[in-house]
């Protein structure tokens, strides 16, 4: 589903990135993980086509992100679901709004308005379906990007420290969320430095881990 | 037809998509202001435009069609001259009437500058004759050729001299109110523009966040185009009711006003108005449609 084939990536002169070569595949699950600044966010930003790689490819179903135009990528956005660490709503809108908003831009609408209702249930949203975002905690709002991204039933989800500004009761959460999502044959990377995190997952699911150290992409442990 | 489908499926809208662009903001107010403002001027504009074309119009009109002969010899002379005049304007091809004004129609015309006890019938008063061309009009030059021969104390007066620059100017004033009218129009567009400018890079979280979750650009920019369009045709719409009601309310000159009676707009004339909304909105829709695709081009 996507293919990162020798990619670099940097900043400026500096290369955060290099020779990168990863296949995420149709219900795997993944963990991203490396210290603070080694290029987590850049590398999910590569896969959902936010950057276009300096050197190398990325195929996103298939189709180069170098050679899409922009509503090709919009497209593409449609069937990845992005979880971000600082969510990224539209605060005039409510959060029920908010979390129907890639239906809204797409031009469609729930078969029936219980999956709304049943959604908000499913993240524990039910009472907050009209509060603004700023009126929500960080977990809330986590939990509502999570609701957001699945919400067109992507085929992806990619969640960059989508546990970083939450307790670890809410973590735990969002985790078997995830979790949840993937048993239903949805893939899923989580990018994330809690080794906590990754530790508690073996329990739940076959995951990867994979780390980000010298500017590339390692397999840290396989079948947690 | 399809153009038609395409206008009224943009006026009617989408309620949901409407709310993804934030309501509020200065430059939400700006834009309203502005399209207002220049609505209410573009009132005005027209309406000078519109009242010089008039006036020019009525001025080269009057004084076109007429002349005026000025017969000057002593008072013994006086009739045989008048006689003259009529004969050689009787046979001059182009004149369709002439008419030597009589006693009383002379007075009138000298008794504001020398009161109503005038004795022309003993003073030496030029007699005139009112000449009233026919749409061919007739050859001035060969008339005063004919008049000197044959009368040598008639001149022609066509009212040439003093009509071409009245008309010039009146001609030159109509031409200024359309150049305010295509400036305001400017000005309007790029007021539009850089507020809409403005509020693309304020809204950068709004682009932002539409943008991860599959907005395409065309639904982006069309979401803050009608914005921005139906703000202007909203703002335009109460700038140009005041600016009629403005000129409605001008005080009336009467017959003595002369320029100032004609500077309302007049009959069907009132109509013109109603174009100027849905042409700020057409100019809004333009404006706002190239900031909004420049700037989602450059935020890629």
């Amino acid at each position: 589903m996507i293919e990162l084939e020798q990619v670099a990536y940097g900043y400026g002169t500096g290369t955060l990135l290099s020779d990168v070569t990863l296949s995420l595949a149709q219900g795997s699950f993944h963990f991203l993980t490396g210290p603070s600044g080694a290029g987590k966010t850049t590398l999910m930003k590569l896969c959902y086509g936010e950057l276009v790689a300096e050197q190398g490819s990325v195929a996103l179903f298939g189709q180069n992100v170098r050679d899409m135009q922009r509503d090709d990528v919009a497209e593409v956005r449609r069937r990845i679901g992005v979880v971000h660490q600082d969510c990224q709503f539209l605060d005039h809108l409510s959060l029920a709004e908010n979390i129907m908003l890639p239906l809204t831009v797409s031009g469609r609408a729930l078969h029936d308005p219980s999956e709304l209702q049943e959604l908000l249930a499913w993240v524990g949203l039910q009472q907050q379906a009209n509060a603004k975002p700023p009126e929500l905690s960080g977990g809330e709002r986590q939990r509502a990007a999570l609701a957001r991204a699945v919400i067109m039933s992507p085929d992806v989800i990619l969640a960059d420290e989508p546990t970083g500004n939450v307790d670890w009761e809410m973590s735990v959460r969002l985790l078997q969320l995830l979790v949840e999502l993937n048993r239903m044959g949805k893939t899923v990377m989580i990018a994330t430095h809690d080794m906590n995190l990754i530790r508690s997952a073996k329990s739940q699911v076959q995951a990867r881990v994979l780390r980000i150290s010298n500017h590339q992409v390692a397999l840290a442990g396989a079948n947690l | 037809m399809n153009l038609l489908s395409n206008m009224l499926r943009f006026l009617s809208g989408d309620a949901q998509a409407d709310r993804v662009v934030p309501p509020t903001g200065f430059t939400a107010r700006l834009t309203v202001f502005a399209s207002a403002a220049m609505a209410f001027l573009a009132v005005f504009a027209l309406a000078l435009s519109l009242a010089t074309g008039r006036l020019a119009d009525r001025w080269g009109d009057a004084l076109a069609k007429s002349a005026t002969i000025r017969i000057s010899a002593p008072l013994d002379q006086m009739d045989a001259q008048l006689l003259a005049v009529t004969e050689i304007l009787a046979t001059t091809p182009g004149v369709k009437e002439a008419r030597p004004l009589g006693e009383e129609e002379q007075r009138a015309l000298l008794e504001p500058w020398f009161g109503p006890d005038l004795p022309l019938d003993r003073l030496p008063i030029p007699r005139l004759v009112e000449v009233i061309e026919n749409d061919e009009g007739f050859d001035a030059d060969g008339l005063r050729a004919r008049l000197a021969g044959e009368a040598p104390g008639a001149i022609l007066d066509d009212h040439a001299r003093w009509r071409e620059p009245l008309v010039k100017a009146a001609t030159r004033l109509r031409s200024l109110g359309f150049v305010a009218i295509v400036l305001i129009t400017t000005l309007a567009g790029v007021v539009i523009t850089l507020a809409a400018s403005a509020a693309l890079s304020a809204n950068e979280q709004v682009i932002r966040v539409l943008r991860l979750i599959g907005a395409r650009d065309s639904y982006i920019a069309h979401a803050f185009v009608r914005r921005y369009t139906l703000r202007a045709l909203g703002g335009s719409a109460v700038g140009t009711v005041l600016g009629a009601l403005a000129l409605f309310l001008l005080p009336s000159a009467g017959s003595e006003g002369g320029f100032l009676t004609g500077l309302g707009l007049q009959g069907w004339q009132w109509l013109w108005p109603l174009l100027i909304p849905p042409f700020a909105a057409l100019v809004a829709f333009l404006a706002t449609r190239q900031a909004a695709l420049t700037t989602l081009q450059e935020k890629r």
